[in-house]
């Protein structure tokens, strides 16, 4: 119940923010899951990268996804919606989304948690009625964070968020395409390098602790705010471990 | 169900399995490829730590008429050694992901594995004599004076314990820039193709230094690609004919005679979407996993994620029977998109004795250790498991049922309790027998049907 409670407010304090929004609270559970869809899909496509050699069948397939999604939002003009809206959340999805990030497909398949918000999400999705309850053995309980891509693609232009989308959805493919040791610096090359600066990071989060509009998110700032320095360490250490590939050759 | 009674039906038996007991799987002794030989005396399987295992079937033992052979440990050899690309800094890994058997020639057997990137032709030969009686080397070896010989005499073959060498006679290295997903031999022995992402190349079993490259789907701007090869396979009869598959549902048939590049296919096999279907998941669960042709060469059979299909070779706008392998999977798609299961590669394979047309069924993985068979005639289908606890050999394996929805009947599994880490994606059927091997994560089971 207290959950629930917390649900609505969220739409209520997005309501206020975007009044435009009006026109699409009558399905939202859709275009969130969509949001959803396509964020986990960019993650799997950044993790994919990582280490190993990617497996192209699979990566072309989320390829193909990533489009579809994109190519329906923008049909029914939801893409800019979703991004105007993105900024305000931007800072804490982005602490939650780099946990994410830094996790390894296999740890997301174990189903480690985020410190709260995998309750939030796996509560939303049995609220909204969506489908029998998925309690598979493997499945993960986290969903990905809600605009990820304002994470890796959309820095500080969301207007150009269509534009570096598809420059990254191009970029991973160059990389599959020619896999050497500056790839990793291509792929990341439009991500802003402060981001894995700690201090940045941890300068970031004190000024947006003000994202008030969602009191009820208020219970998830302190555990991420525990997470972020951890955040930055996995950050840190997944470069650090890609730079020791890259010498051990 | 199959097995039900009736009299062509099959009552499957445990016979069985090879592998490890305890749960924690060694990473390196998943299987990653079983294949019987043309006889079926011979099934080797393959592993991710690259190393092959050869079973063989004992001699049918006169007085035990009511069981077939056992399969034991023939041969182990390491087909495949980890390595390093340097250009990409990246790891090649040693998994063999596909094992062919040569027809058999002369006493040696031959095979091909391959991983990623190389093919290895390897002979397989039994030693069980050795020559005894030289003249200048003593028996264990070391070399005698010269000066100490006083007679000559010639050195004879004696019996000794049988020794099992592998060997590997050809390496074919450098030809694919991308995973290898599929190797098939013609049928004129003396070609195969090796199948990758996106090239498929035509090689002589006895040149290594070169291939043919007959298929390229690569774009000019690796921005624009968006369909990929999964799988390969030679025509059983006619050597200038192939088909391979695609990540978006196609299968196209070419003919080498054609041109040298097979860019243009002869047919293209396709099957409309159904749109109440349709969802994002749509292209990836059409994705086909596996293409086998049937062994008259006039039907073949595709694996995508939900379903087998067989195409009859003439007809290119559908296919001529789709049997549903889980479909109480496709309420759970977005779950199975999250943990990665959308994209496991499950394999299928016909009945070895598909000569005769009364007799045509088709096997293939599921998870929860499950696979399925189908009967192309009855229309029936059955369930089974491979588990150890089903290990009392001459026991009629217990159909399994998976409950999609509501009431759970007693015996029967609901689809939330399923295990996805158990999968069953590589499946033999021998070439001659109701005898079938079943790899679990990193088990062999040998089912063989109950003989009265």
């Amino acid at each position: 119940m207290f959950v629930r409670g917390l649900k609505r407010k969220c739409f209520d304090g997005e309501e206020d923010i975007e009044g435009t929004l009006a026109g699409i609270k009558a399905i939202p559970s859709y275009n969130l899951q969509r949001q959803s869809l396509l964020d986990m899909s960019l993650v799997k496509l950044q993790l994919c990268h990582m280490l190993v050699e990617p497996n192209l069948c699979r990566s072309v397939l989320i390829a193909n996804t990533v489009r579809q999604i994109q190519e329906e939002m923008t049909q029914d003009g939801t893409w800019q919606m979703i991004n105007t809206q993105s900024t305000g959340q931007a800072s804490l999805d982005r602490l939650v989304s780099t946990d994410i990030l830094c996790r390894s497909s296999r740890e997301q398949a174990e189903g480690k948690h985020v410190p709260g918000y995998g309750t939030f999400s796996k509560d939303f999705e049995s609220d909204q009625g969506q489908g029998s309850s998925e309690t598979m053995s493997t499945t993960s309980s986290v969903q990905a964070p809600r605009n990820l891509q304002s994470n890796m693609w959309e820095m500080e232009n969301p207007q150009e968020n269509k534009g570096n989308f598809q420059k990254s959805l191009d970029q991973i493919f160059e990389t599959l395409e020619n896999k050497s040791p500056n790839s990793v610096e291509d792929l990341f090359s439009e991500v802003d390098n402060s981001y894995y600066d700690l201090d940045t990071m941890l300068t970031g989060m004190m000024s947006n602790t003000k994202m008030g509009h969602c009191d009820g998110l208020e219970t998830f700032s302190s555990p991420a705010n525990t997470a972020s320095n951890s955040n930055c360490k996995s950050d840190l250490n997944e470069l650090d471990h890609i730079v020791e590939i890259l010498v051990e050759s | 169900f199959l097995g039900a009674g009736g009299g062509n039906d099959i009552q499957w038996c445990f016979s069985q399995v090879k592998g490890a007991v305890d749960d924690d799987v060694a990473e390196a002794d998943i299987i990653s490829t079983v294949e019987f030989n043309h006889s079926g005396e011979l099934l080797a399987t393959g592993d991710k730590g690259g190393r092959v295992v050869i079973f063989q079937q004992e001699q049918e033992n006169k007085t035990q008429s009511h069981s077939r052979g056992e399969y034991n440990v023939y041969s182990t050899f390491q087909s495949h050694e980890p390595e390093f690309d340097y250009l990409k800094s990246l790891e090649i890994e040693e998994k063999i992901n596909k094992i062919r058997w040569l027809p058999q020639k002369n006493a040696a057997q031959f095979l091909l594995s391959t991983n990623d990137k190389t093919i290895k032709l390897w002979k397989i030969s039994e030693r069980d004599k050795r020559p005894e009686g030289y003249n200048l080397k003593e028996e264990d070896g070391r070399y005698r004076d010269p000066t100490t010989v006083t007679t000559l005499r010639v050195p004879v073959f004696r019996p000794m314990d049988l020794m099992v060498e592998a060997s590997p006679r050809r390496i074919f290295a450098n030809a694919h820039t991308y995973h290898i997903n599929s190797i098939s031999i013609n049928s004129d022995y003396e070609t195969y193709l090796s199948a990758d992402d996106l090239r498929i190349n035509l090689w002589h079993l006895e040149i290594t230094d070169r291939s043919f490259n007959i298929v390229d789907i690569k774009p000019a701007n690796m921005e624009e690609l968006t369909e990929v090869i999964t799988a390969a396979e030679f025509h059983p009869n006619s050597c200038s004919t192939f088909v391979y598959s695609s990540s978006k549902g196609t299968i196209r048939l070419c003919d080498m005679r054609a041109s040298a590049l097979c860019d243009r296919h002869s047919k293209l096999f396709e099957e409309p979407e159904d749109p109440s279907n349709r969802s994002f998941f749509s292209e990836i669960i059409s994705s086909i996993s596996d293409v086998k042709f049937s062994h008259s060469g006039r039907y073949m059979m595709t694996r995508d994620y939900l379903s087998v299909k067989i195409w009859d070779l003439n007809m290119e706008n559908r296919p001529v029977e789709t049997y549903q392998v889980h479909e109480y999977l496709r309420s759970k798609l977005c779950s199975l998109y999250e943990n990665d299961c959308i994209f496991d590669k499950f394999e299928c394979c016909w009945n070895g004795l598909d000569r005769q047309v009364e007799f045509l069924i088709v096997m293939t993985g599921s998870y929860n250790n499950f696979f399925r068979m189908f009967d192309r005639n009855t229309k029936r289908d059955i369930t089974l498991e491979a588990s150890r606890e089903n290990n009392k050999p001459r026991t009629v394996l217990k159909p399994r049922k998976v409950c999609a929805s509501g009431k759970r009947k007693k015996d029967e599994i609901s689809v939330d309790s399923l295990d996805f880490n158990k999968k069953i994606l590589h499946t033999a059927w021998h070439p001659k027998e109701n005898i079938i091997a079943v790899a679990t994560t990193n088990n062999l089971y040998i089912f063989q049907d109950k003989m009265n």
